[in-house]
């Protein structure tokens, strides 16, 4: 059952609204960091990879 | 077993394999923490005492079991690699690392918001709160080590020392509570006898804590993917990995 009896009421959390409203957005935050920062470090290197490859065909074919 | 301990230790295996675990586990974690958080912030009733801010406990307490369960993965990984020479036992310590301090980080963060209301100060010197700060030091201390080294060989031993000494932190935070009792609240889940919380408030926890063993998988997963990349990445089937992406 809702535990509030209007959004307001829910966002204002009886005057604890800012400590639970900042302790779920900062963790939420970080988490989704924590999740983002490994994909974002593998597209770099296969785009880092996939360039030398294009460098070393390209001076390939300069011969 | 033997045959299966080798494949373990191959890193080419272990990137095909945990690739396929890696949509499951982050389909499970989205949807147990979604649930958990709506639950917690909304449907569980208020505690009697401390109002709203009990609502922080959903984050919190699932947080402090992953950042302890945490050390023990990093400091077990160690051991193996430093014991059998297997070099993904290295690459998973050292993915373990960040992640662990950053759910430590999570758990005194919201501890610290949840003290201001509950106990009237952020920041105590209690027996439990400096233990689990102790805890972010040892992370950021493998973290450091792990950089400062020219040669992985040395780098992944000085690392499995300092974790595997680190891990007399451990029995201390748990039983802080216990024998110096005073302010943080003893345990709320115990593994023998019943909770001592309301069914109502203690499900959504249970959600919680488990999308959380879920999503430190998913990025303990992740990060040691990356990390097996960087380490292979003039091998070939890293470069046809990276042709066809």
């Amino acid at each position: 059952m809702f535990q509030f009896e209007s959004f307001d009421a829910f966002v204002a959390m009886a005057g604890h609204g800012p400590y639970v409203w900042a302790a779920y957005g900062v963790s939420l935050a970080i988490m989704a960091w924590l999740a983002v920062l490994p994909l974002r470090r593998q597209r770099a290197l296969f785009t880092e990879l996939r360039q030398r490859v294009q460098a070393q065909q390209q001076r390939g074919e300069g011969k | 077993m033997w045959q299966w301990f080798h494949k373990l230790g191959s890193p080419r295996w272990f990137y095909d394999i945990s690739g396929k675990f890696l949509p499951w586990l982050a389909l499970a974690s989205v949807v147990l923490i979604v649930t958990g958080v709506v639950w917690g912030l909304a449907f569980a009733p208020q505690d009697a005492r401390q109002g709203n801010s009990f609502r922080i406990i959903y984050i919190h307490v699932p947080a402090s079991f992953l950042a302890l369960a945490g050390y023990y993965v990093m400091a077990a990984a160690g051991a193996v690699g430093m014991i059998w020479k297997m070099k993904l036992a290295d690459m998973v310590m050292i993915a373990a690392a960040p992640l662990g301090a950053a759910l430590t980080f999570i758990a005194l963060f919201t501890g610290a918001i949840w003290g201001k209301p509950t106990w009237g100060t952020y920041w105590i010197w209690d027996a439990r709160i400096t233990s689990m700060l102790v805890l972010l030091f040892l992370y950021i201390g493998i973290i450091a080590l792990s950089r400062s080294f020219s040669t992985r060989e040395t780098s992944a031993r000085a690392c499995a020392i300092l974790a595997l000494v680190g891990t007399v932190n451990i029995p201390i935070i748990y039983k802080s509570v216990d024998w110096w009792y005073t302010l943080h609240q003893p345990a709320t889940i115990k593994l023998t006898g019943a909770p001592s919380m309301h069914p109502d408030m203690f499900k959504p926890l249970l959600v919680m804590i488990l999308g959380f063993y879920c999503f430190y998988a998913l990025v303990l997963l992740l990060n040691t993917r990356t990390e097996i990349l960087q380490r292979e990445r003039r091998t070939n089937w890293v470069k046809e990995l990276a042709a066809g992406k």
